[in-house]
């Protein structure tokens, strides 16, 4: 039974998502229990296979048992683990946040769809992570995409079904230039299994077809990772989304968007891929130190809090993108740490301006006053996330930052190392914009219309707050975790 | 040098964040909160006290590290560098207290839960700064100074305290995270550690690399704004719209003298004075310290705002302490370290003098103190005796710290300096004697009014600056135990 | 020059197509335009697939005992895969102008981002 545990992950949610539409109103009703026990299993595997990646270093499952590379390959290597233990949790904690939040912002008889919906892209994203195969990477990403346009439709506002379509016509372009990606690669190597494509590939690395197939992934991923100048779809989509849509997404949907980018940079193409006519490497961390700041920049002039935190997923996203530029092995640490921190504080931060609509109908930065006194949990939730997310020190977003900024000083990018440090003063900035007025501010009219929200809701928001600041007092183990998969990536023993 | 590894200097840490918990926890009830103040603060001058015997055999105290992930440690190690700051805040938090709760219940002040917490979280980070045993651990709790002040800055919440938060927080945090995090960033990725080490942590690889020392250097100093020098001083004066007992405690001891303790530490303990005269930096340093010395005073003249007179006459003297260190002279180094403590002592005084006429009298300018020498006649001597020491006539503590800078500018061969100290001294007369001739002999009225300094809650806030202003006197006639640990940390 | 067209041109078809497509999705204001365009853009890839497959002197990837070599099947199983796809991404985008019509009662770019309440 145990082998096959990389295949449930995916199957199981994948079971659920398609049971819960066709069943009788009796089970409809229970639909978030049903997804619920779904997502607690998923985690309780995921744990399980981290585990077991940690102690023997691989896990490969042969579909139908059927050996690479003529069958399909799940493979499982400590990056990967890292990744699916967050999405997992991630959804758990999105679903049980679900439960209060979710009839506040959906008609009761879409509740069903919505969950299924919330399950289809947890399995697409485990697909995306777990598999070995290119071309089944591609349809994984189709699976997530299409479940995600679906949860951002769902949003209470009309404007919602517009973001969803844009978030549509982009998300299809990109999925396009990926499956031509994948063709070209297919041509020159005559496989696809990501292993095999490893070891071929060098022999045909100075051909155009390469060059063309790699271009093509890299853009096709960009857009899905929302890279500036790529990231327009986000900002809209994140801010219409429903809130607990919005803490998925921007937690884990970014999230394994890059890591299939890292993915195809550092598993497919090897470290040595460097092409000559275009610098990749200057290219990505231009563009992500281009993003660090813009997207501050941006965030610092919204006033819409959900706004304000989508511009800030753009900034972030550039921290990730960046350490994967660098491409050393510091860098690359903190680029897996801030994924894993990114996503925790993201989705806090998202729960909890989530609490503050559902509570007082506030969604403007300046409609906090005083708010510091009335929703004490809330708040500091969101203010431990925010500084998190900002760098303080002792919290889990200084240890990324730090290795981040090392790795730069250690590769010798000076010009990047004032970025990554000005990126994360102006988070903090533009946080401060919601927290003064929370704390020091005489309350404002908007009352909310309880002292707190329902303990559903408070407790996923307030638990990946504190975990964000728990992983920065012990950040040894997240720090080797990461280290280790970095070193695996970059082809060191 | 012996190592003993011992538990105190976490407790002296704890001891004021313990009593900040718990005032937060007894909000509401004023005895109980100013109590467990008053234990906190003894309990942590106990502590460090405890320690000051072995510290002066000239052994080092060490805590265990938590290491959070390789190369980052929490550490604390006290040596008589730290010891004296951390004494000298841990002191005056004492007297502060009991100020603070004259004036906080004469002038009503809302919020004062709040204000004790974060005051003893402040005491706690300085602590933690004072101890810290590597640059890490140093960088968190000089963070941790600048955000727990925070809220004192800003506690009047008004539109005007706001902004003057704002600017204390751009300035101290946009600094210390973009310059000094960048010279951290550098410093480890060139020697491989981050541990305060006599003469230094770039060993023999240091001269061979004067480009990268010398931004990492500029960056450090760049990024120390809580030393308030030009051109980043403006959040000292900004900050003078926090209650008084937060200017006197905070903005003339804990957090500016953070930011010179903290460029001590990086003169002596990460480049060490060898490695920084051999390549040169000290000199560019010391001149923009004489710079600053002159602005400020100059400034300090124009302000008709007592507290803002005070606020340029500290960012003036804190420059003092940069000259010391830049100097990179063994009596220069001395100077500097007593001056840190000298100043402390005076401008603590001269704030709780202010605030004990805003209290007392309500006036804040300088062109309203004529004659108040009369009706307050304790508090304005007070005031005079530590203006002078900050002139720098004998016989007082400023005496003391500008002879041996003077003295250390003069073994480092650079007389010119000397210049610099006299024009500041003409200066600091030139703001703080009109002052006083001003109050005791100036204004027409001689009509024998009672004098506001009569009452419980009238000496709460007069003991303590009486008490601070012994000290400046005594610290001329006795200055042996502080200049020996002086000598101490400076040998390093 | 004669070869580069004639010897590839089933790329010059495909890159084509993808761009009558992609200019469709740029250019078009209607919702459904945009759709369809995004429908041609992806079919191009499909046909770059299977032109790839064809081998030479080989015939339908059947089981047949005449046959001496067969085209690659692998791309059309592949592309079978990547239509279903398609179709779902055409049903989905096609419910939401469904949707985005009933809301703002239009189905013009232009239009909508005048209805919208937060601009663009």
């Amino acid at each position: 039974m145990t082998e096959h545990f990389p295949a449930l992950l995916v199957i199981l949610p994948l079971l659920a998502a398609v049971l819960i539409p066709f069943s009788p109103a009796a089970v409809k009703r229970s639909a978030w229990h049903i997804s619920f026990a779904s997502a607690a299993a998923s985690l309780a595997l995921a744990a399980r296979l981290a585990w077991e990646t940690f102690a023997l270093g691989k896990v490969s499952y042969w579909f139908g048992g059927w050996a690479p590379p003529w069958g399909i390959e799940y493979s499982i290597d400590p990056l990967g683990a890292l990744l699916l233990l967050l999405t997992a949790f991630v959804t758990c904690a999105a679903l049980s946040y679900s439960r209060a939040a979710a009839p506040a912002e959906l008609a009761a008889e879409r509740l069903p769809y919505f969950y299924s919906c919330m399950l289809l892209f947890t399995s697409g994203l485990t697909g995306i992570i777990i598999t070995g195969d290119i071309f089944n990477l591609y349809v994984f990403i189709e699976i997530a995409s299409l479940a995600g346009y679906a949860l951002i439709a769902a949003g209470r506002r009309r404007e919602a079904l517009v973001a969803s379509y844009n978030y549509l016509i982009l998300g299809t372009i990109a999925a396009t230039f990926i499956l031509l990606g994948i063709g070209y690669l297919y041509m020159a190597a005559g496989t696809l299994n990501m292993a095999d494509l490893r070891e071929r590939l060098p022999q045909v690395y100075h051909t155009k077809t390469v060059l063309t197939g790699f271009a093509f992934l890299v853009v096709g991923l960009s857009i899905k990772t929302a890279l500036f100048p790529l990231h327009i779809w986000l900002p809209d989509a994140y801010t219409h989304a429903p809130s607990p849509v919005s803490a998925l997404l921007a937690a884990t949907g970014t999230k394994v968007g890059i890591y299939a980018m890292i993915r195809v940079i550092f598993t497919v193409f090897k470290p040595e891929f460097n092409p000559s006519t275009v610098p990749m490497t200057v290219i990505l961390a231009g563009l992500a130190c281009a993003g660090i700041i813009y997207g501050a920049l941006m965030a610092l002039a919204q006033t819409n809090i959900k706004r304000l935190l989508a511009y800030s997923s753009v900034s972030q996203i550039g921290y990730i993108i960046l350490g994967a530029a660098i491409s050393n092995q510091t860098a690359m640490t903190g680029s897996l740490l801030h994924i894993i921190n990114h996503a925790l504080m993201k989705a806090s931060l998202f729960m909890c301006a989530g609490i503050i609509l559902m509570s007082t109908g506030a969604e403007k930065t300046g409609d906090l006053k005083g708010l510091g006194r009335r929703m004490p949990l809330t708040m500091a939730a969101f203010t431990a996330a925010a500084c998190s997310l900002a760098g303080l020190p002792l919290t889990a977003g200084f240890i990324s930052k730090w290795h981040l900024a090392l790795g730069a000083v250690e590769a010798g990018l000076w010009l990047v190392v004032p970025v990554i440090l000005a990126g994360s003063l102006l988070t903090a900035v533009y946080f401060w914009k919601i927290i003064e007025p929370a704390y020091f501010s005489p309350a404002g009219e908007r009352r909310p219309v309880r002292p707190e929200a329902p303990a559903g809701m408070l407790a996923p928001a307030v638990l990946l707050a504190a975990l964000g600041v728990a992983l920065g007092l012990a950040a040894h183990f997240p720090a080797l975790g990461a280290g280790r998969a970095a070193a695996l990536l970059l082809g060191k023993p | 040098m012996t190592e003993i590894i011992t538990f105190k200097p976490l407790f002296a840490v704890l001891a004021s964040l313990a009593a900040g918990i718990m005032v937060s926890l007894s909000g509401g009830r004023p005895a109980l909160r100013e109590a467990w103040t008053f234990a906190g603060a003894a309990v942590k001058f106990a502590v460090i006290a405890s320690m000051l015997p072995a510290v002066m055999t000239g052994a080092q105290l060490l805590t265990p590290g938590l290491t959070l992930f390789p190369g980052m440690e929490l550490r604390f190690r006290v040596d008589a560098l730290g010891l004296i700051f951390a004494g000298m805040a841990s002191f005056l938090w004492i007297l502060t207290s009991v100020y603070s709760v004259g004036y906080v219940r004469k002038l009503g002040e809302e919020k004062q839960t709040r204000f004790f917490a974060c005051f003893a979280l402040t005491l706690s980070a300085a602590a933690g700064l004072a101890f810290a045993a590597n640059l890490f651990t140093a960088f968190i709790f000089y963070e941790l100074i600048t955000l727990a002040t925070w809220p004192l800055v800003a506690h009047k919440e008004t539109k005007e305290a706001l902004s003057g938060g704002r600017i204390y927080l751009v300035y101290l945090l946009g600094t210390s995270v973009t310059f000094m995090l960048a010279a951290i960033l550098i410093s480890y990725n060139a020697a491989g550690t981050l541990d305060f080490r006599p003469g230094g942590i770039f060993g023999a690889m240091g001269p061979g690399h004067k480009v990268l020392l010398g931004a990492a250097f500029a960056l450090f100093i760049a990024g120390t704004a809580k030393a308030a020098i030009m051109p980043f001083h403006s959040w000292l004066p900004a900050a003078m719209v926090a209650p008084t007992p937060v200017s006197a405690l905070l903005h003339a001891v804990a957090v500016v003298k953070a930011g010179v303790f903290l460029i001590l530490k990086v003169v002596l303990h990460v480049f060490g004075t060898d490695l920084l005269s051999e390549l040169g930096f000290g000199l560019p340093l010391a001149w923009i310290a004489a710079f600053t010395i002159l602005a400020a005073s100059v400034m300090a003249l124009r302000q008709d705002n007592l507290k803002l007179r005070l606020a340029y006459s500290t960012v003036s003297q804190l420059s003092y302490v940069v000259l010391g260190a830049a100097l990179l002279s063994h009596s220069s180094i001395k100077g500097a370290i007593f001056h840190m403590a000298a100043h402390a002592f005076a401008k603590i005084t001269l704030f709780f003098s202010a605030g004990a006429i805003y209290a007392l009298e309500r006036k804040t300018k300088v062109s309203e103190l004529a004659g108040i020498g009369r009706r307050m006649p304790l508090t304005m001597t007070a005031f005079s005796i530590c203006a002078l020491s900050m002139i720098g006539t004998p016989p007082l503590a400023g005496f003391i710290s500008k002879w041996y800078i003077g003295l250390g500018a003069v073994e480092a061969g650079q007389p010119v300096f000397l210049a610099v100290i006299g024009a500041s001294a003409l200066l600091n007369a030139a703001y703080f004697l009109p002052i006083i001739y001003q109050a005791f002999w100036g204004g027409g009225e001689t009509a024998a009014v009672e004098s506001p300094e009569k009452g419980p809650l009238a000496m709460l806030l007069v003991i303590p600056l009486l008490l601070t202003a012994g000290i400046t006197l005594g610290l001329f006639f006795f200055p042996g135990l502080l200049l020996e640990l002086a000598e101490l940390a400076a040998k390093g | 020059m004669i070869e580069l067209i004639a010897g590839k041109y089933n790329y010059w078809i495909y890159i084509c197509l993808m761009m009558i497509g992609f200019y469709a999705i740029i250019a078009k204001g209607n919702l459904i335009k945009k759709i369809i365009g995004i429908n041609i853009f992806q079919s191009a890839v499909f046909l770059f697939y299977i032109s790839i497959s064809k081998v030479r002197g080989g015939t339908a990837p059947i089981l047949w005992e005449n046959a001496v070599l067969y085209d690659n099947p692998l791309p059309h199983v592949l592309i079978l895969t990547a239509i279903v796809v398609s179709v779902s991404t055409t049903a989905l985008a096609l419910a939401l102008v469904i949707r985005i019509r009933k809301e703002f009662g239009a189905m013009e770019e232009d239009r909508i981002a005048k209805l919208r309440s937060d601009g663009p």
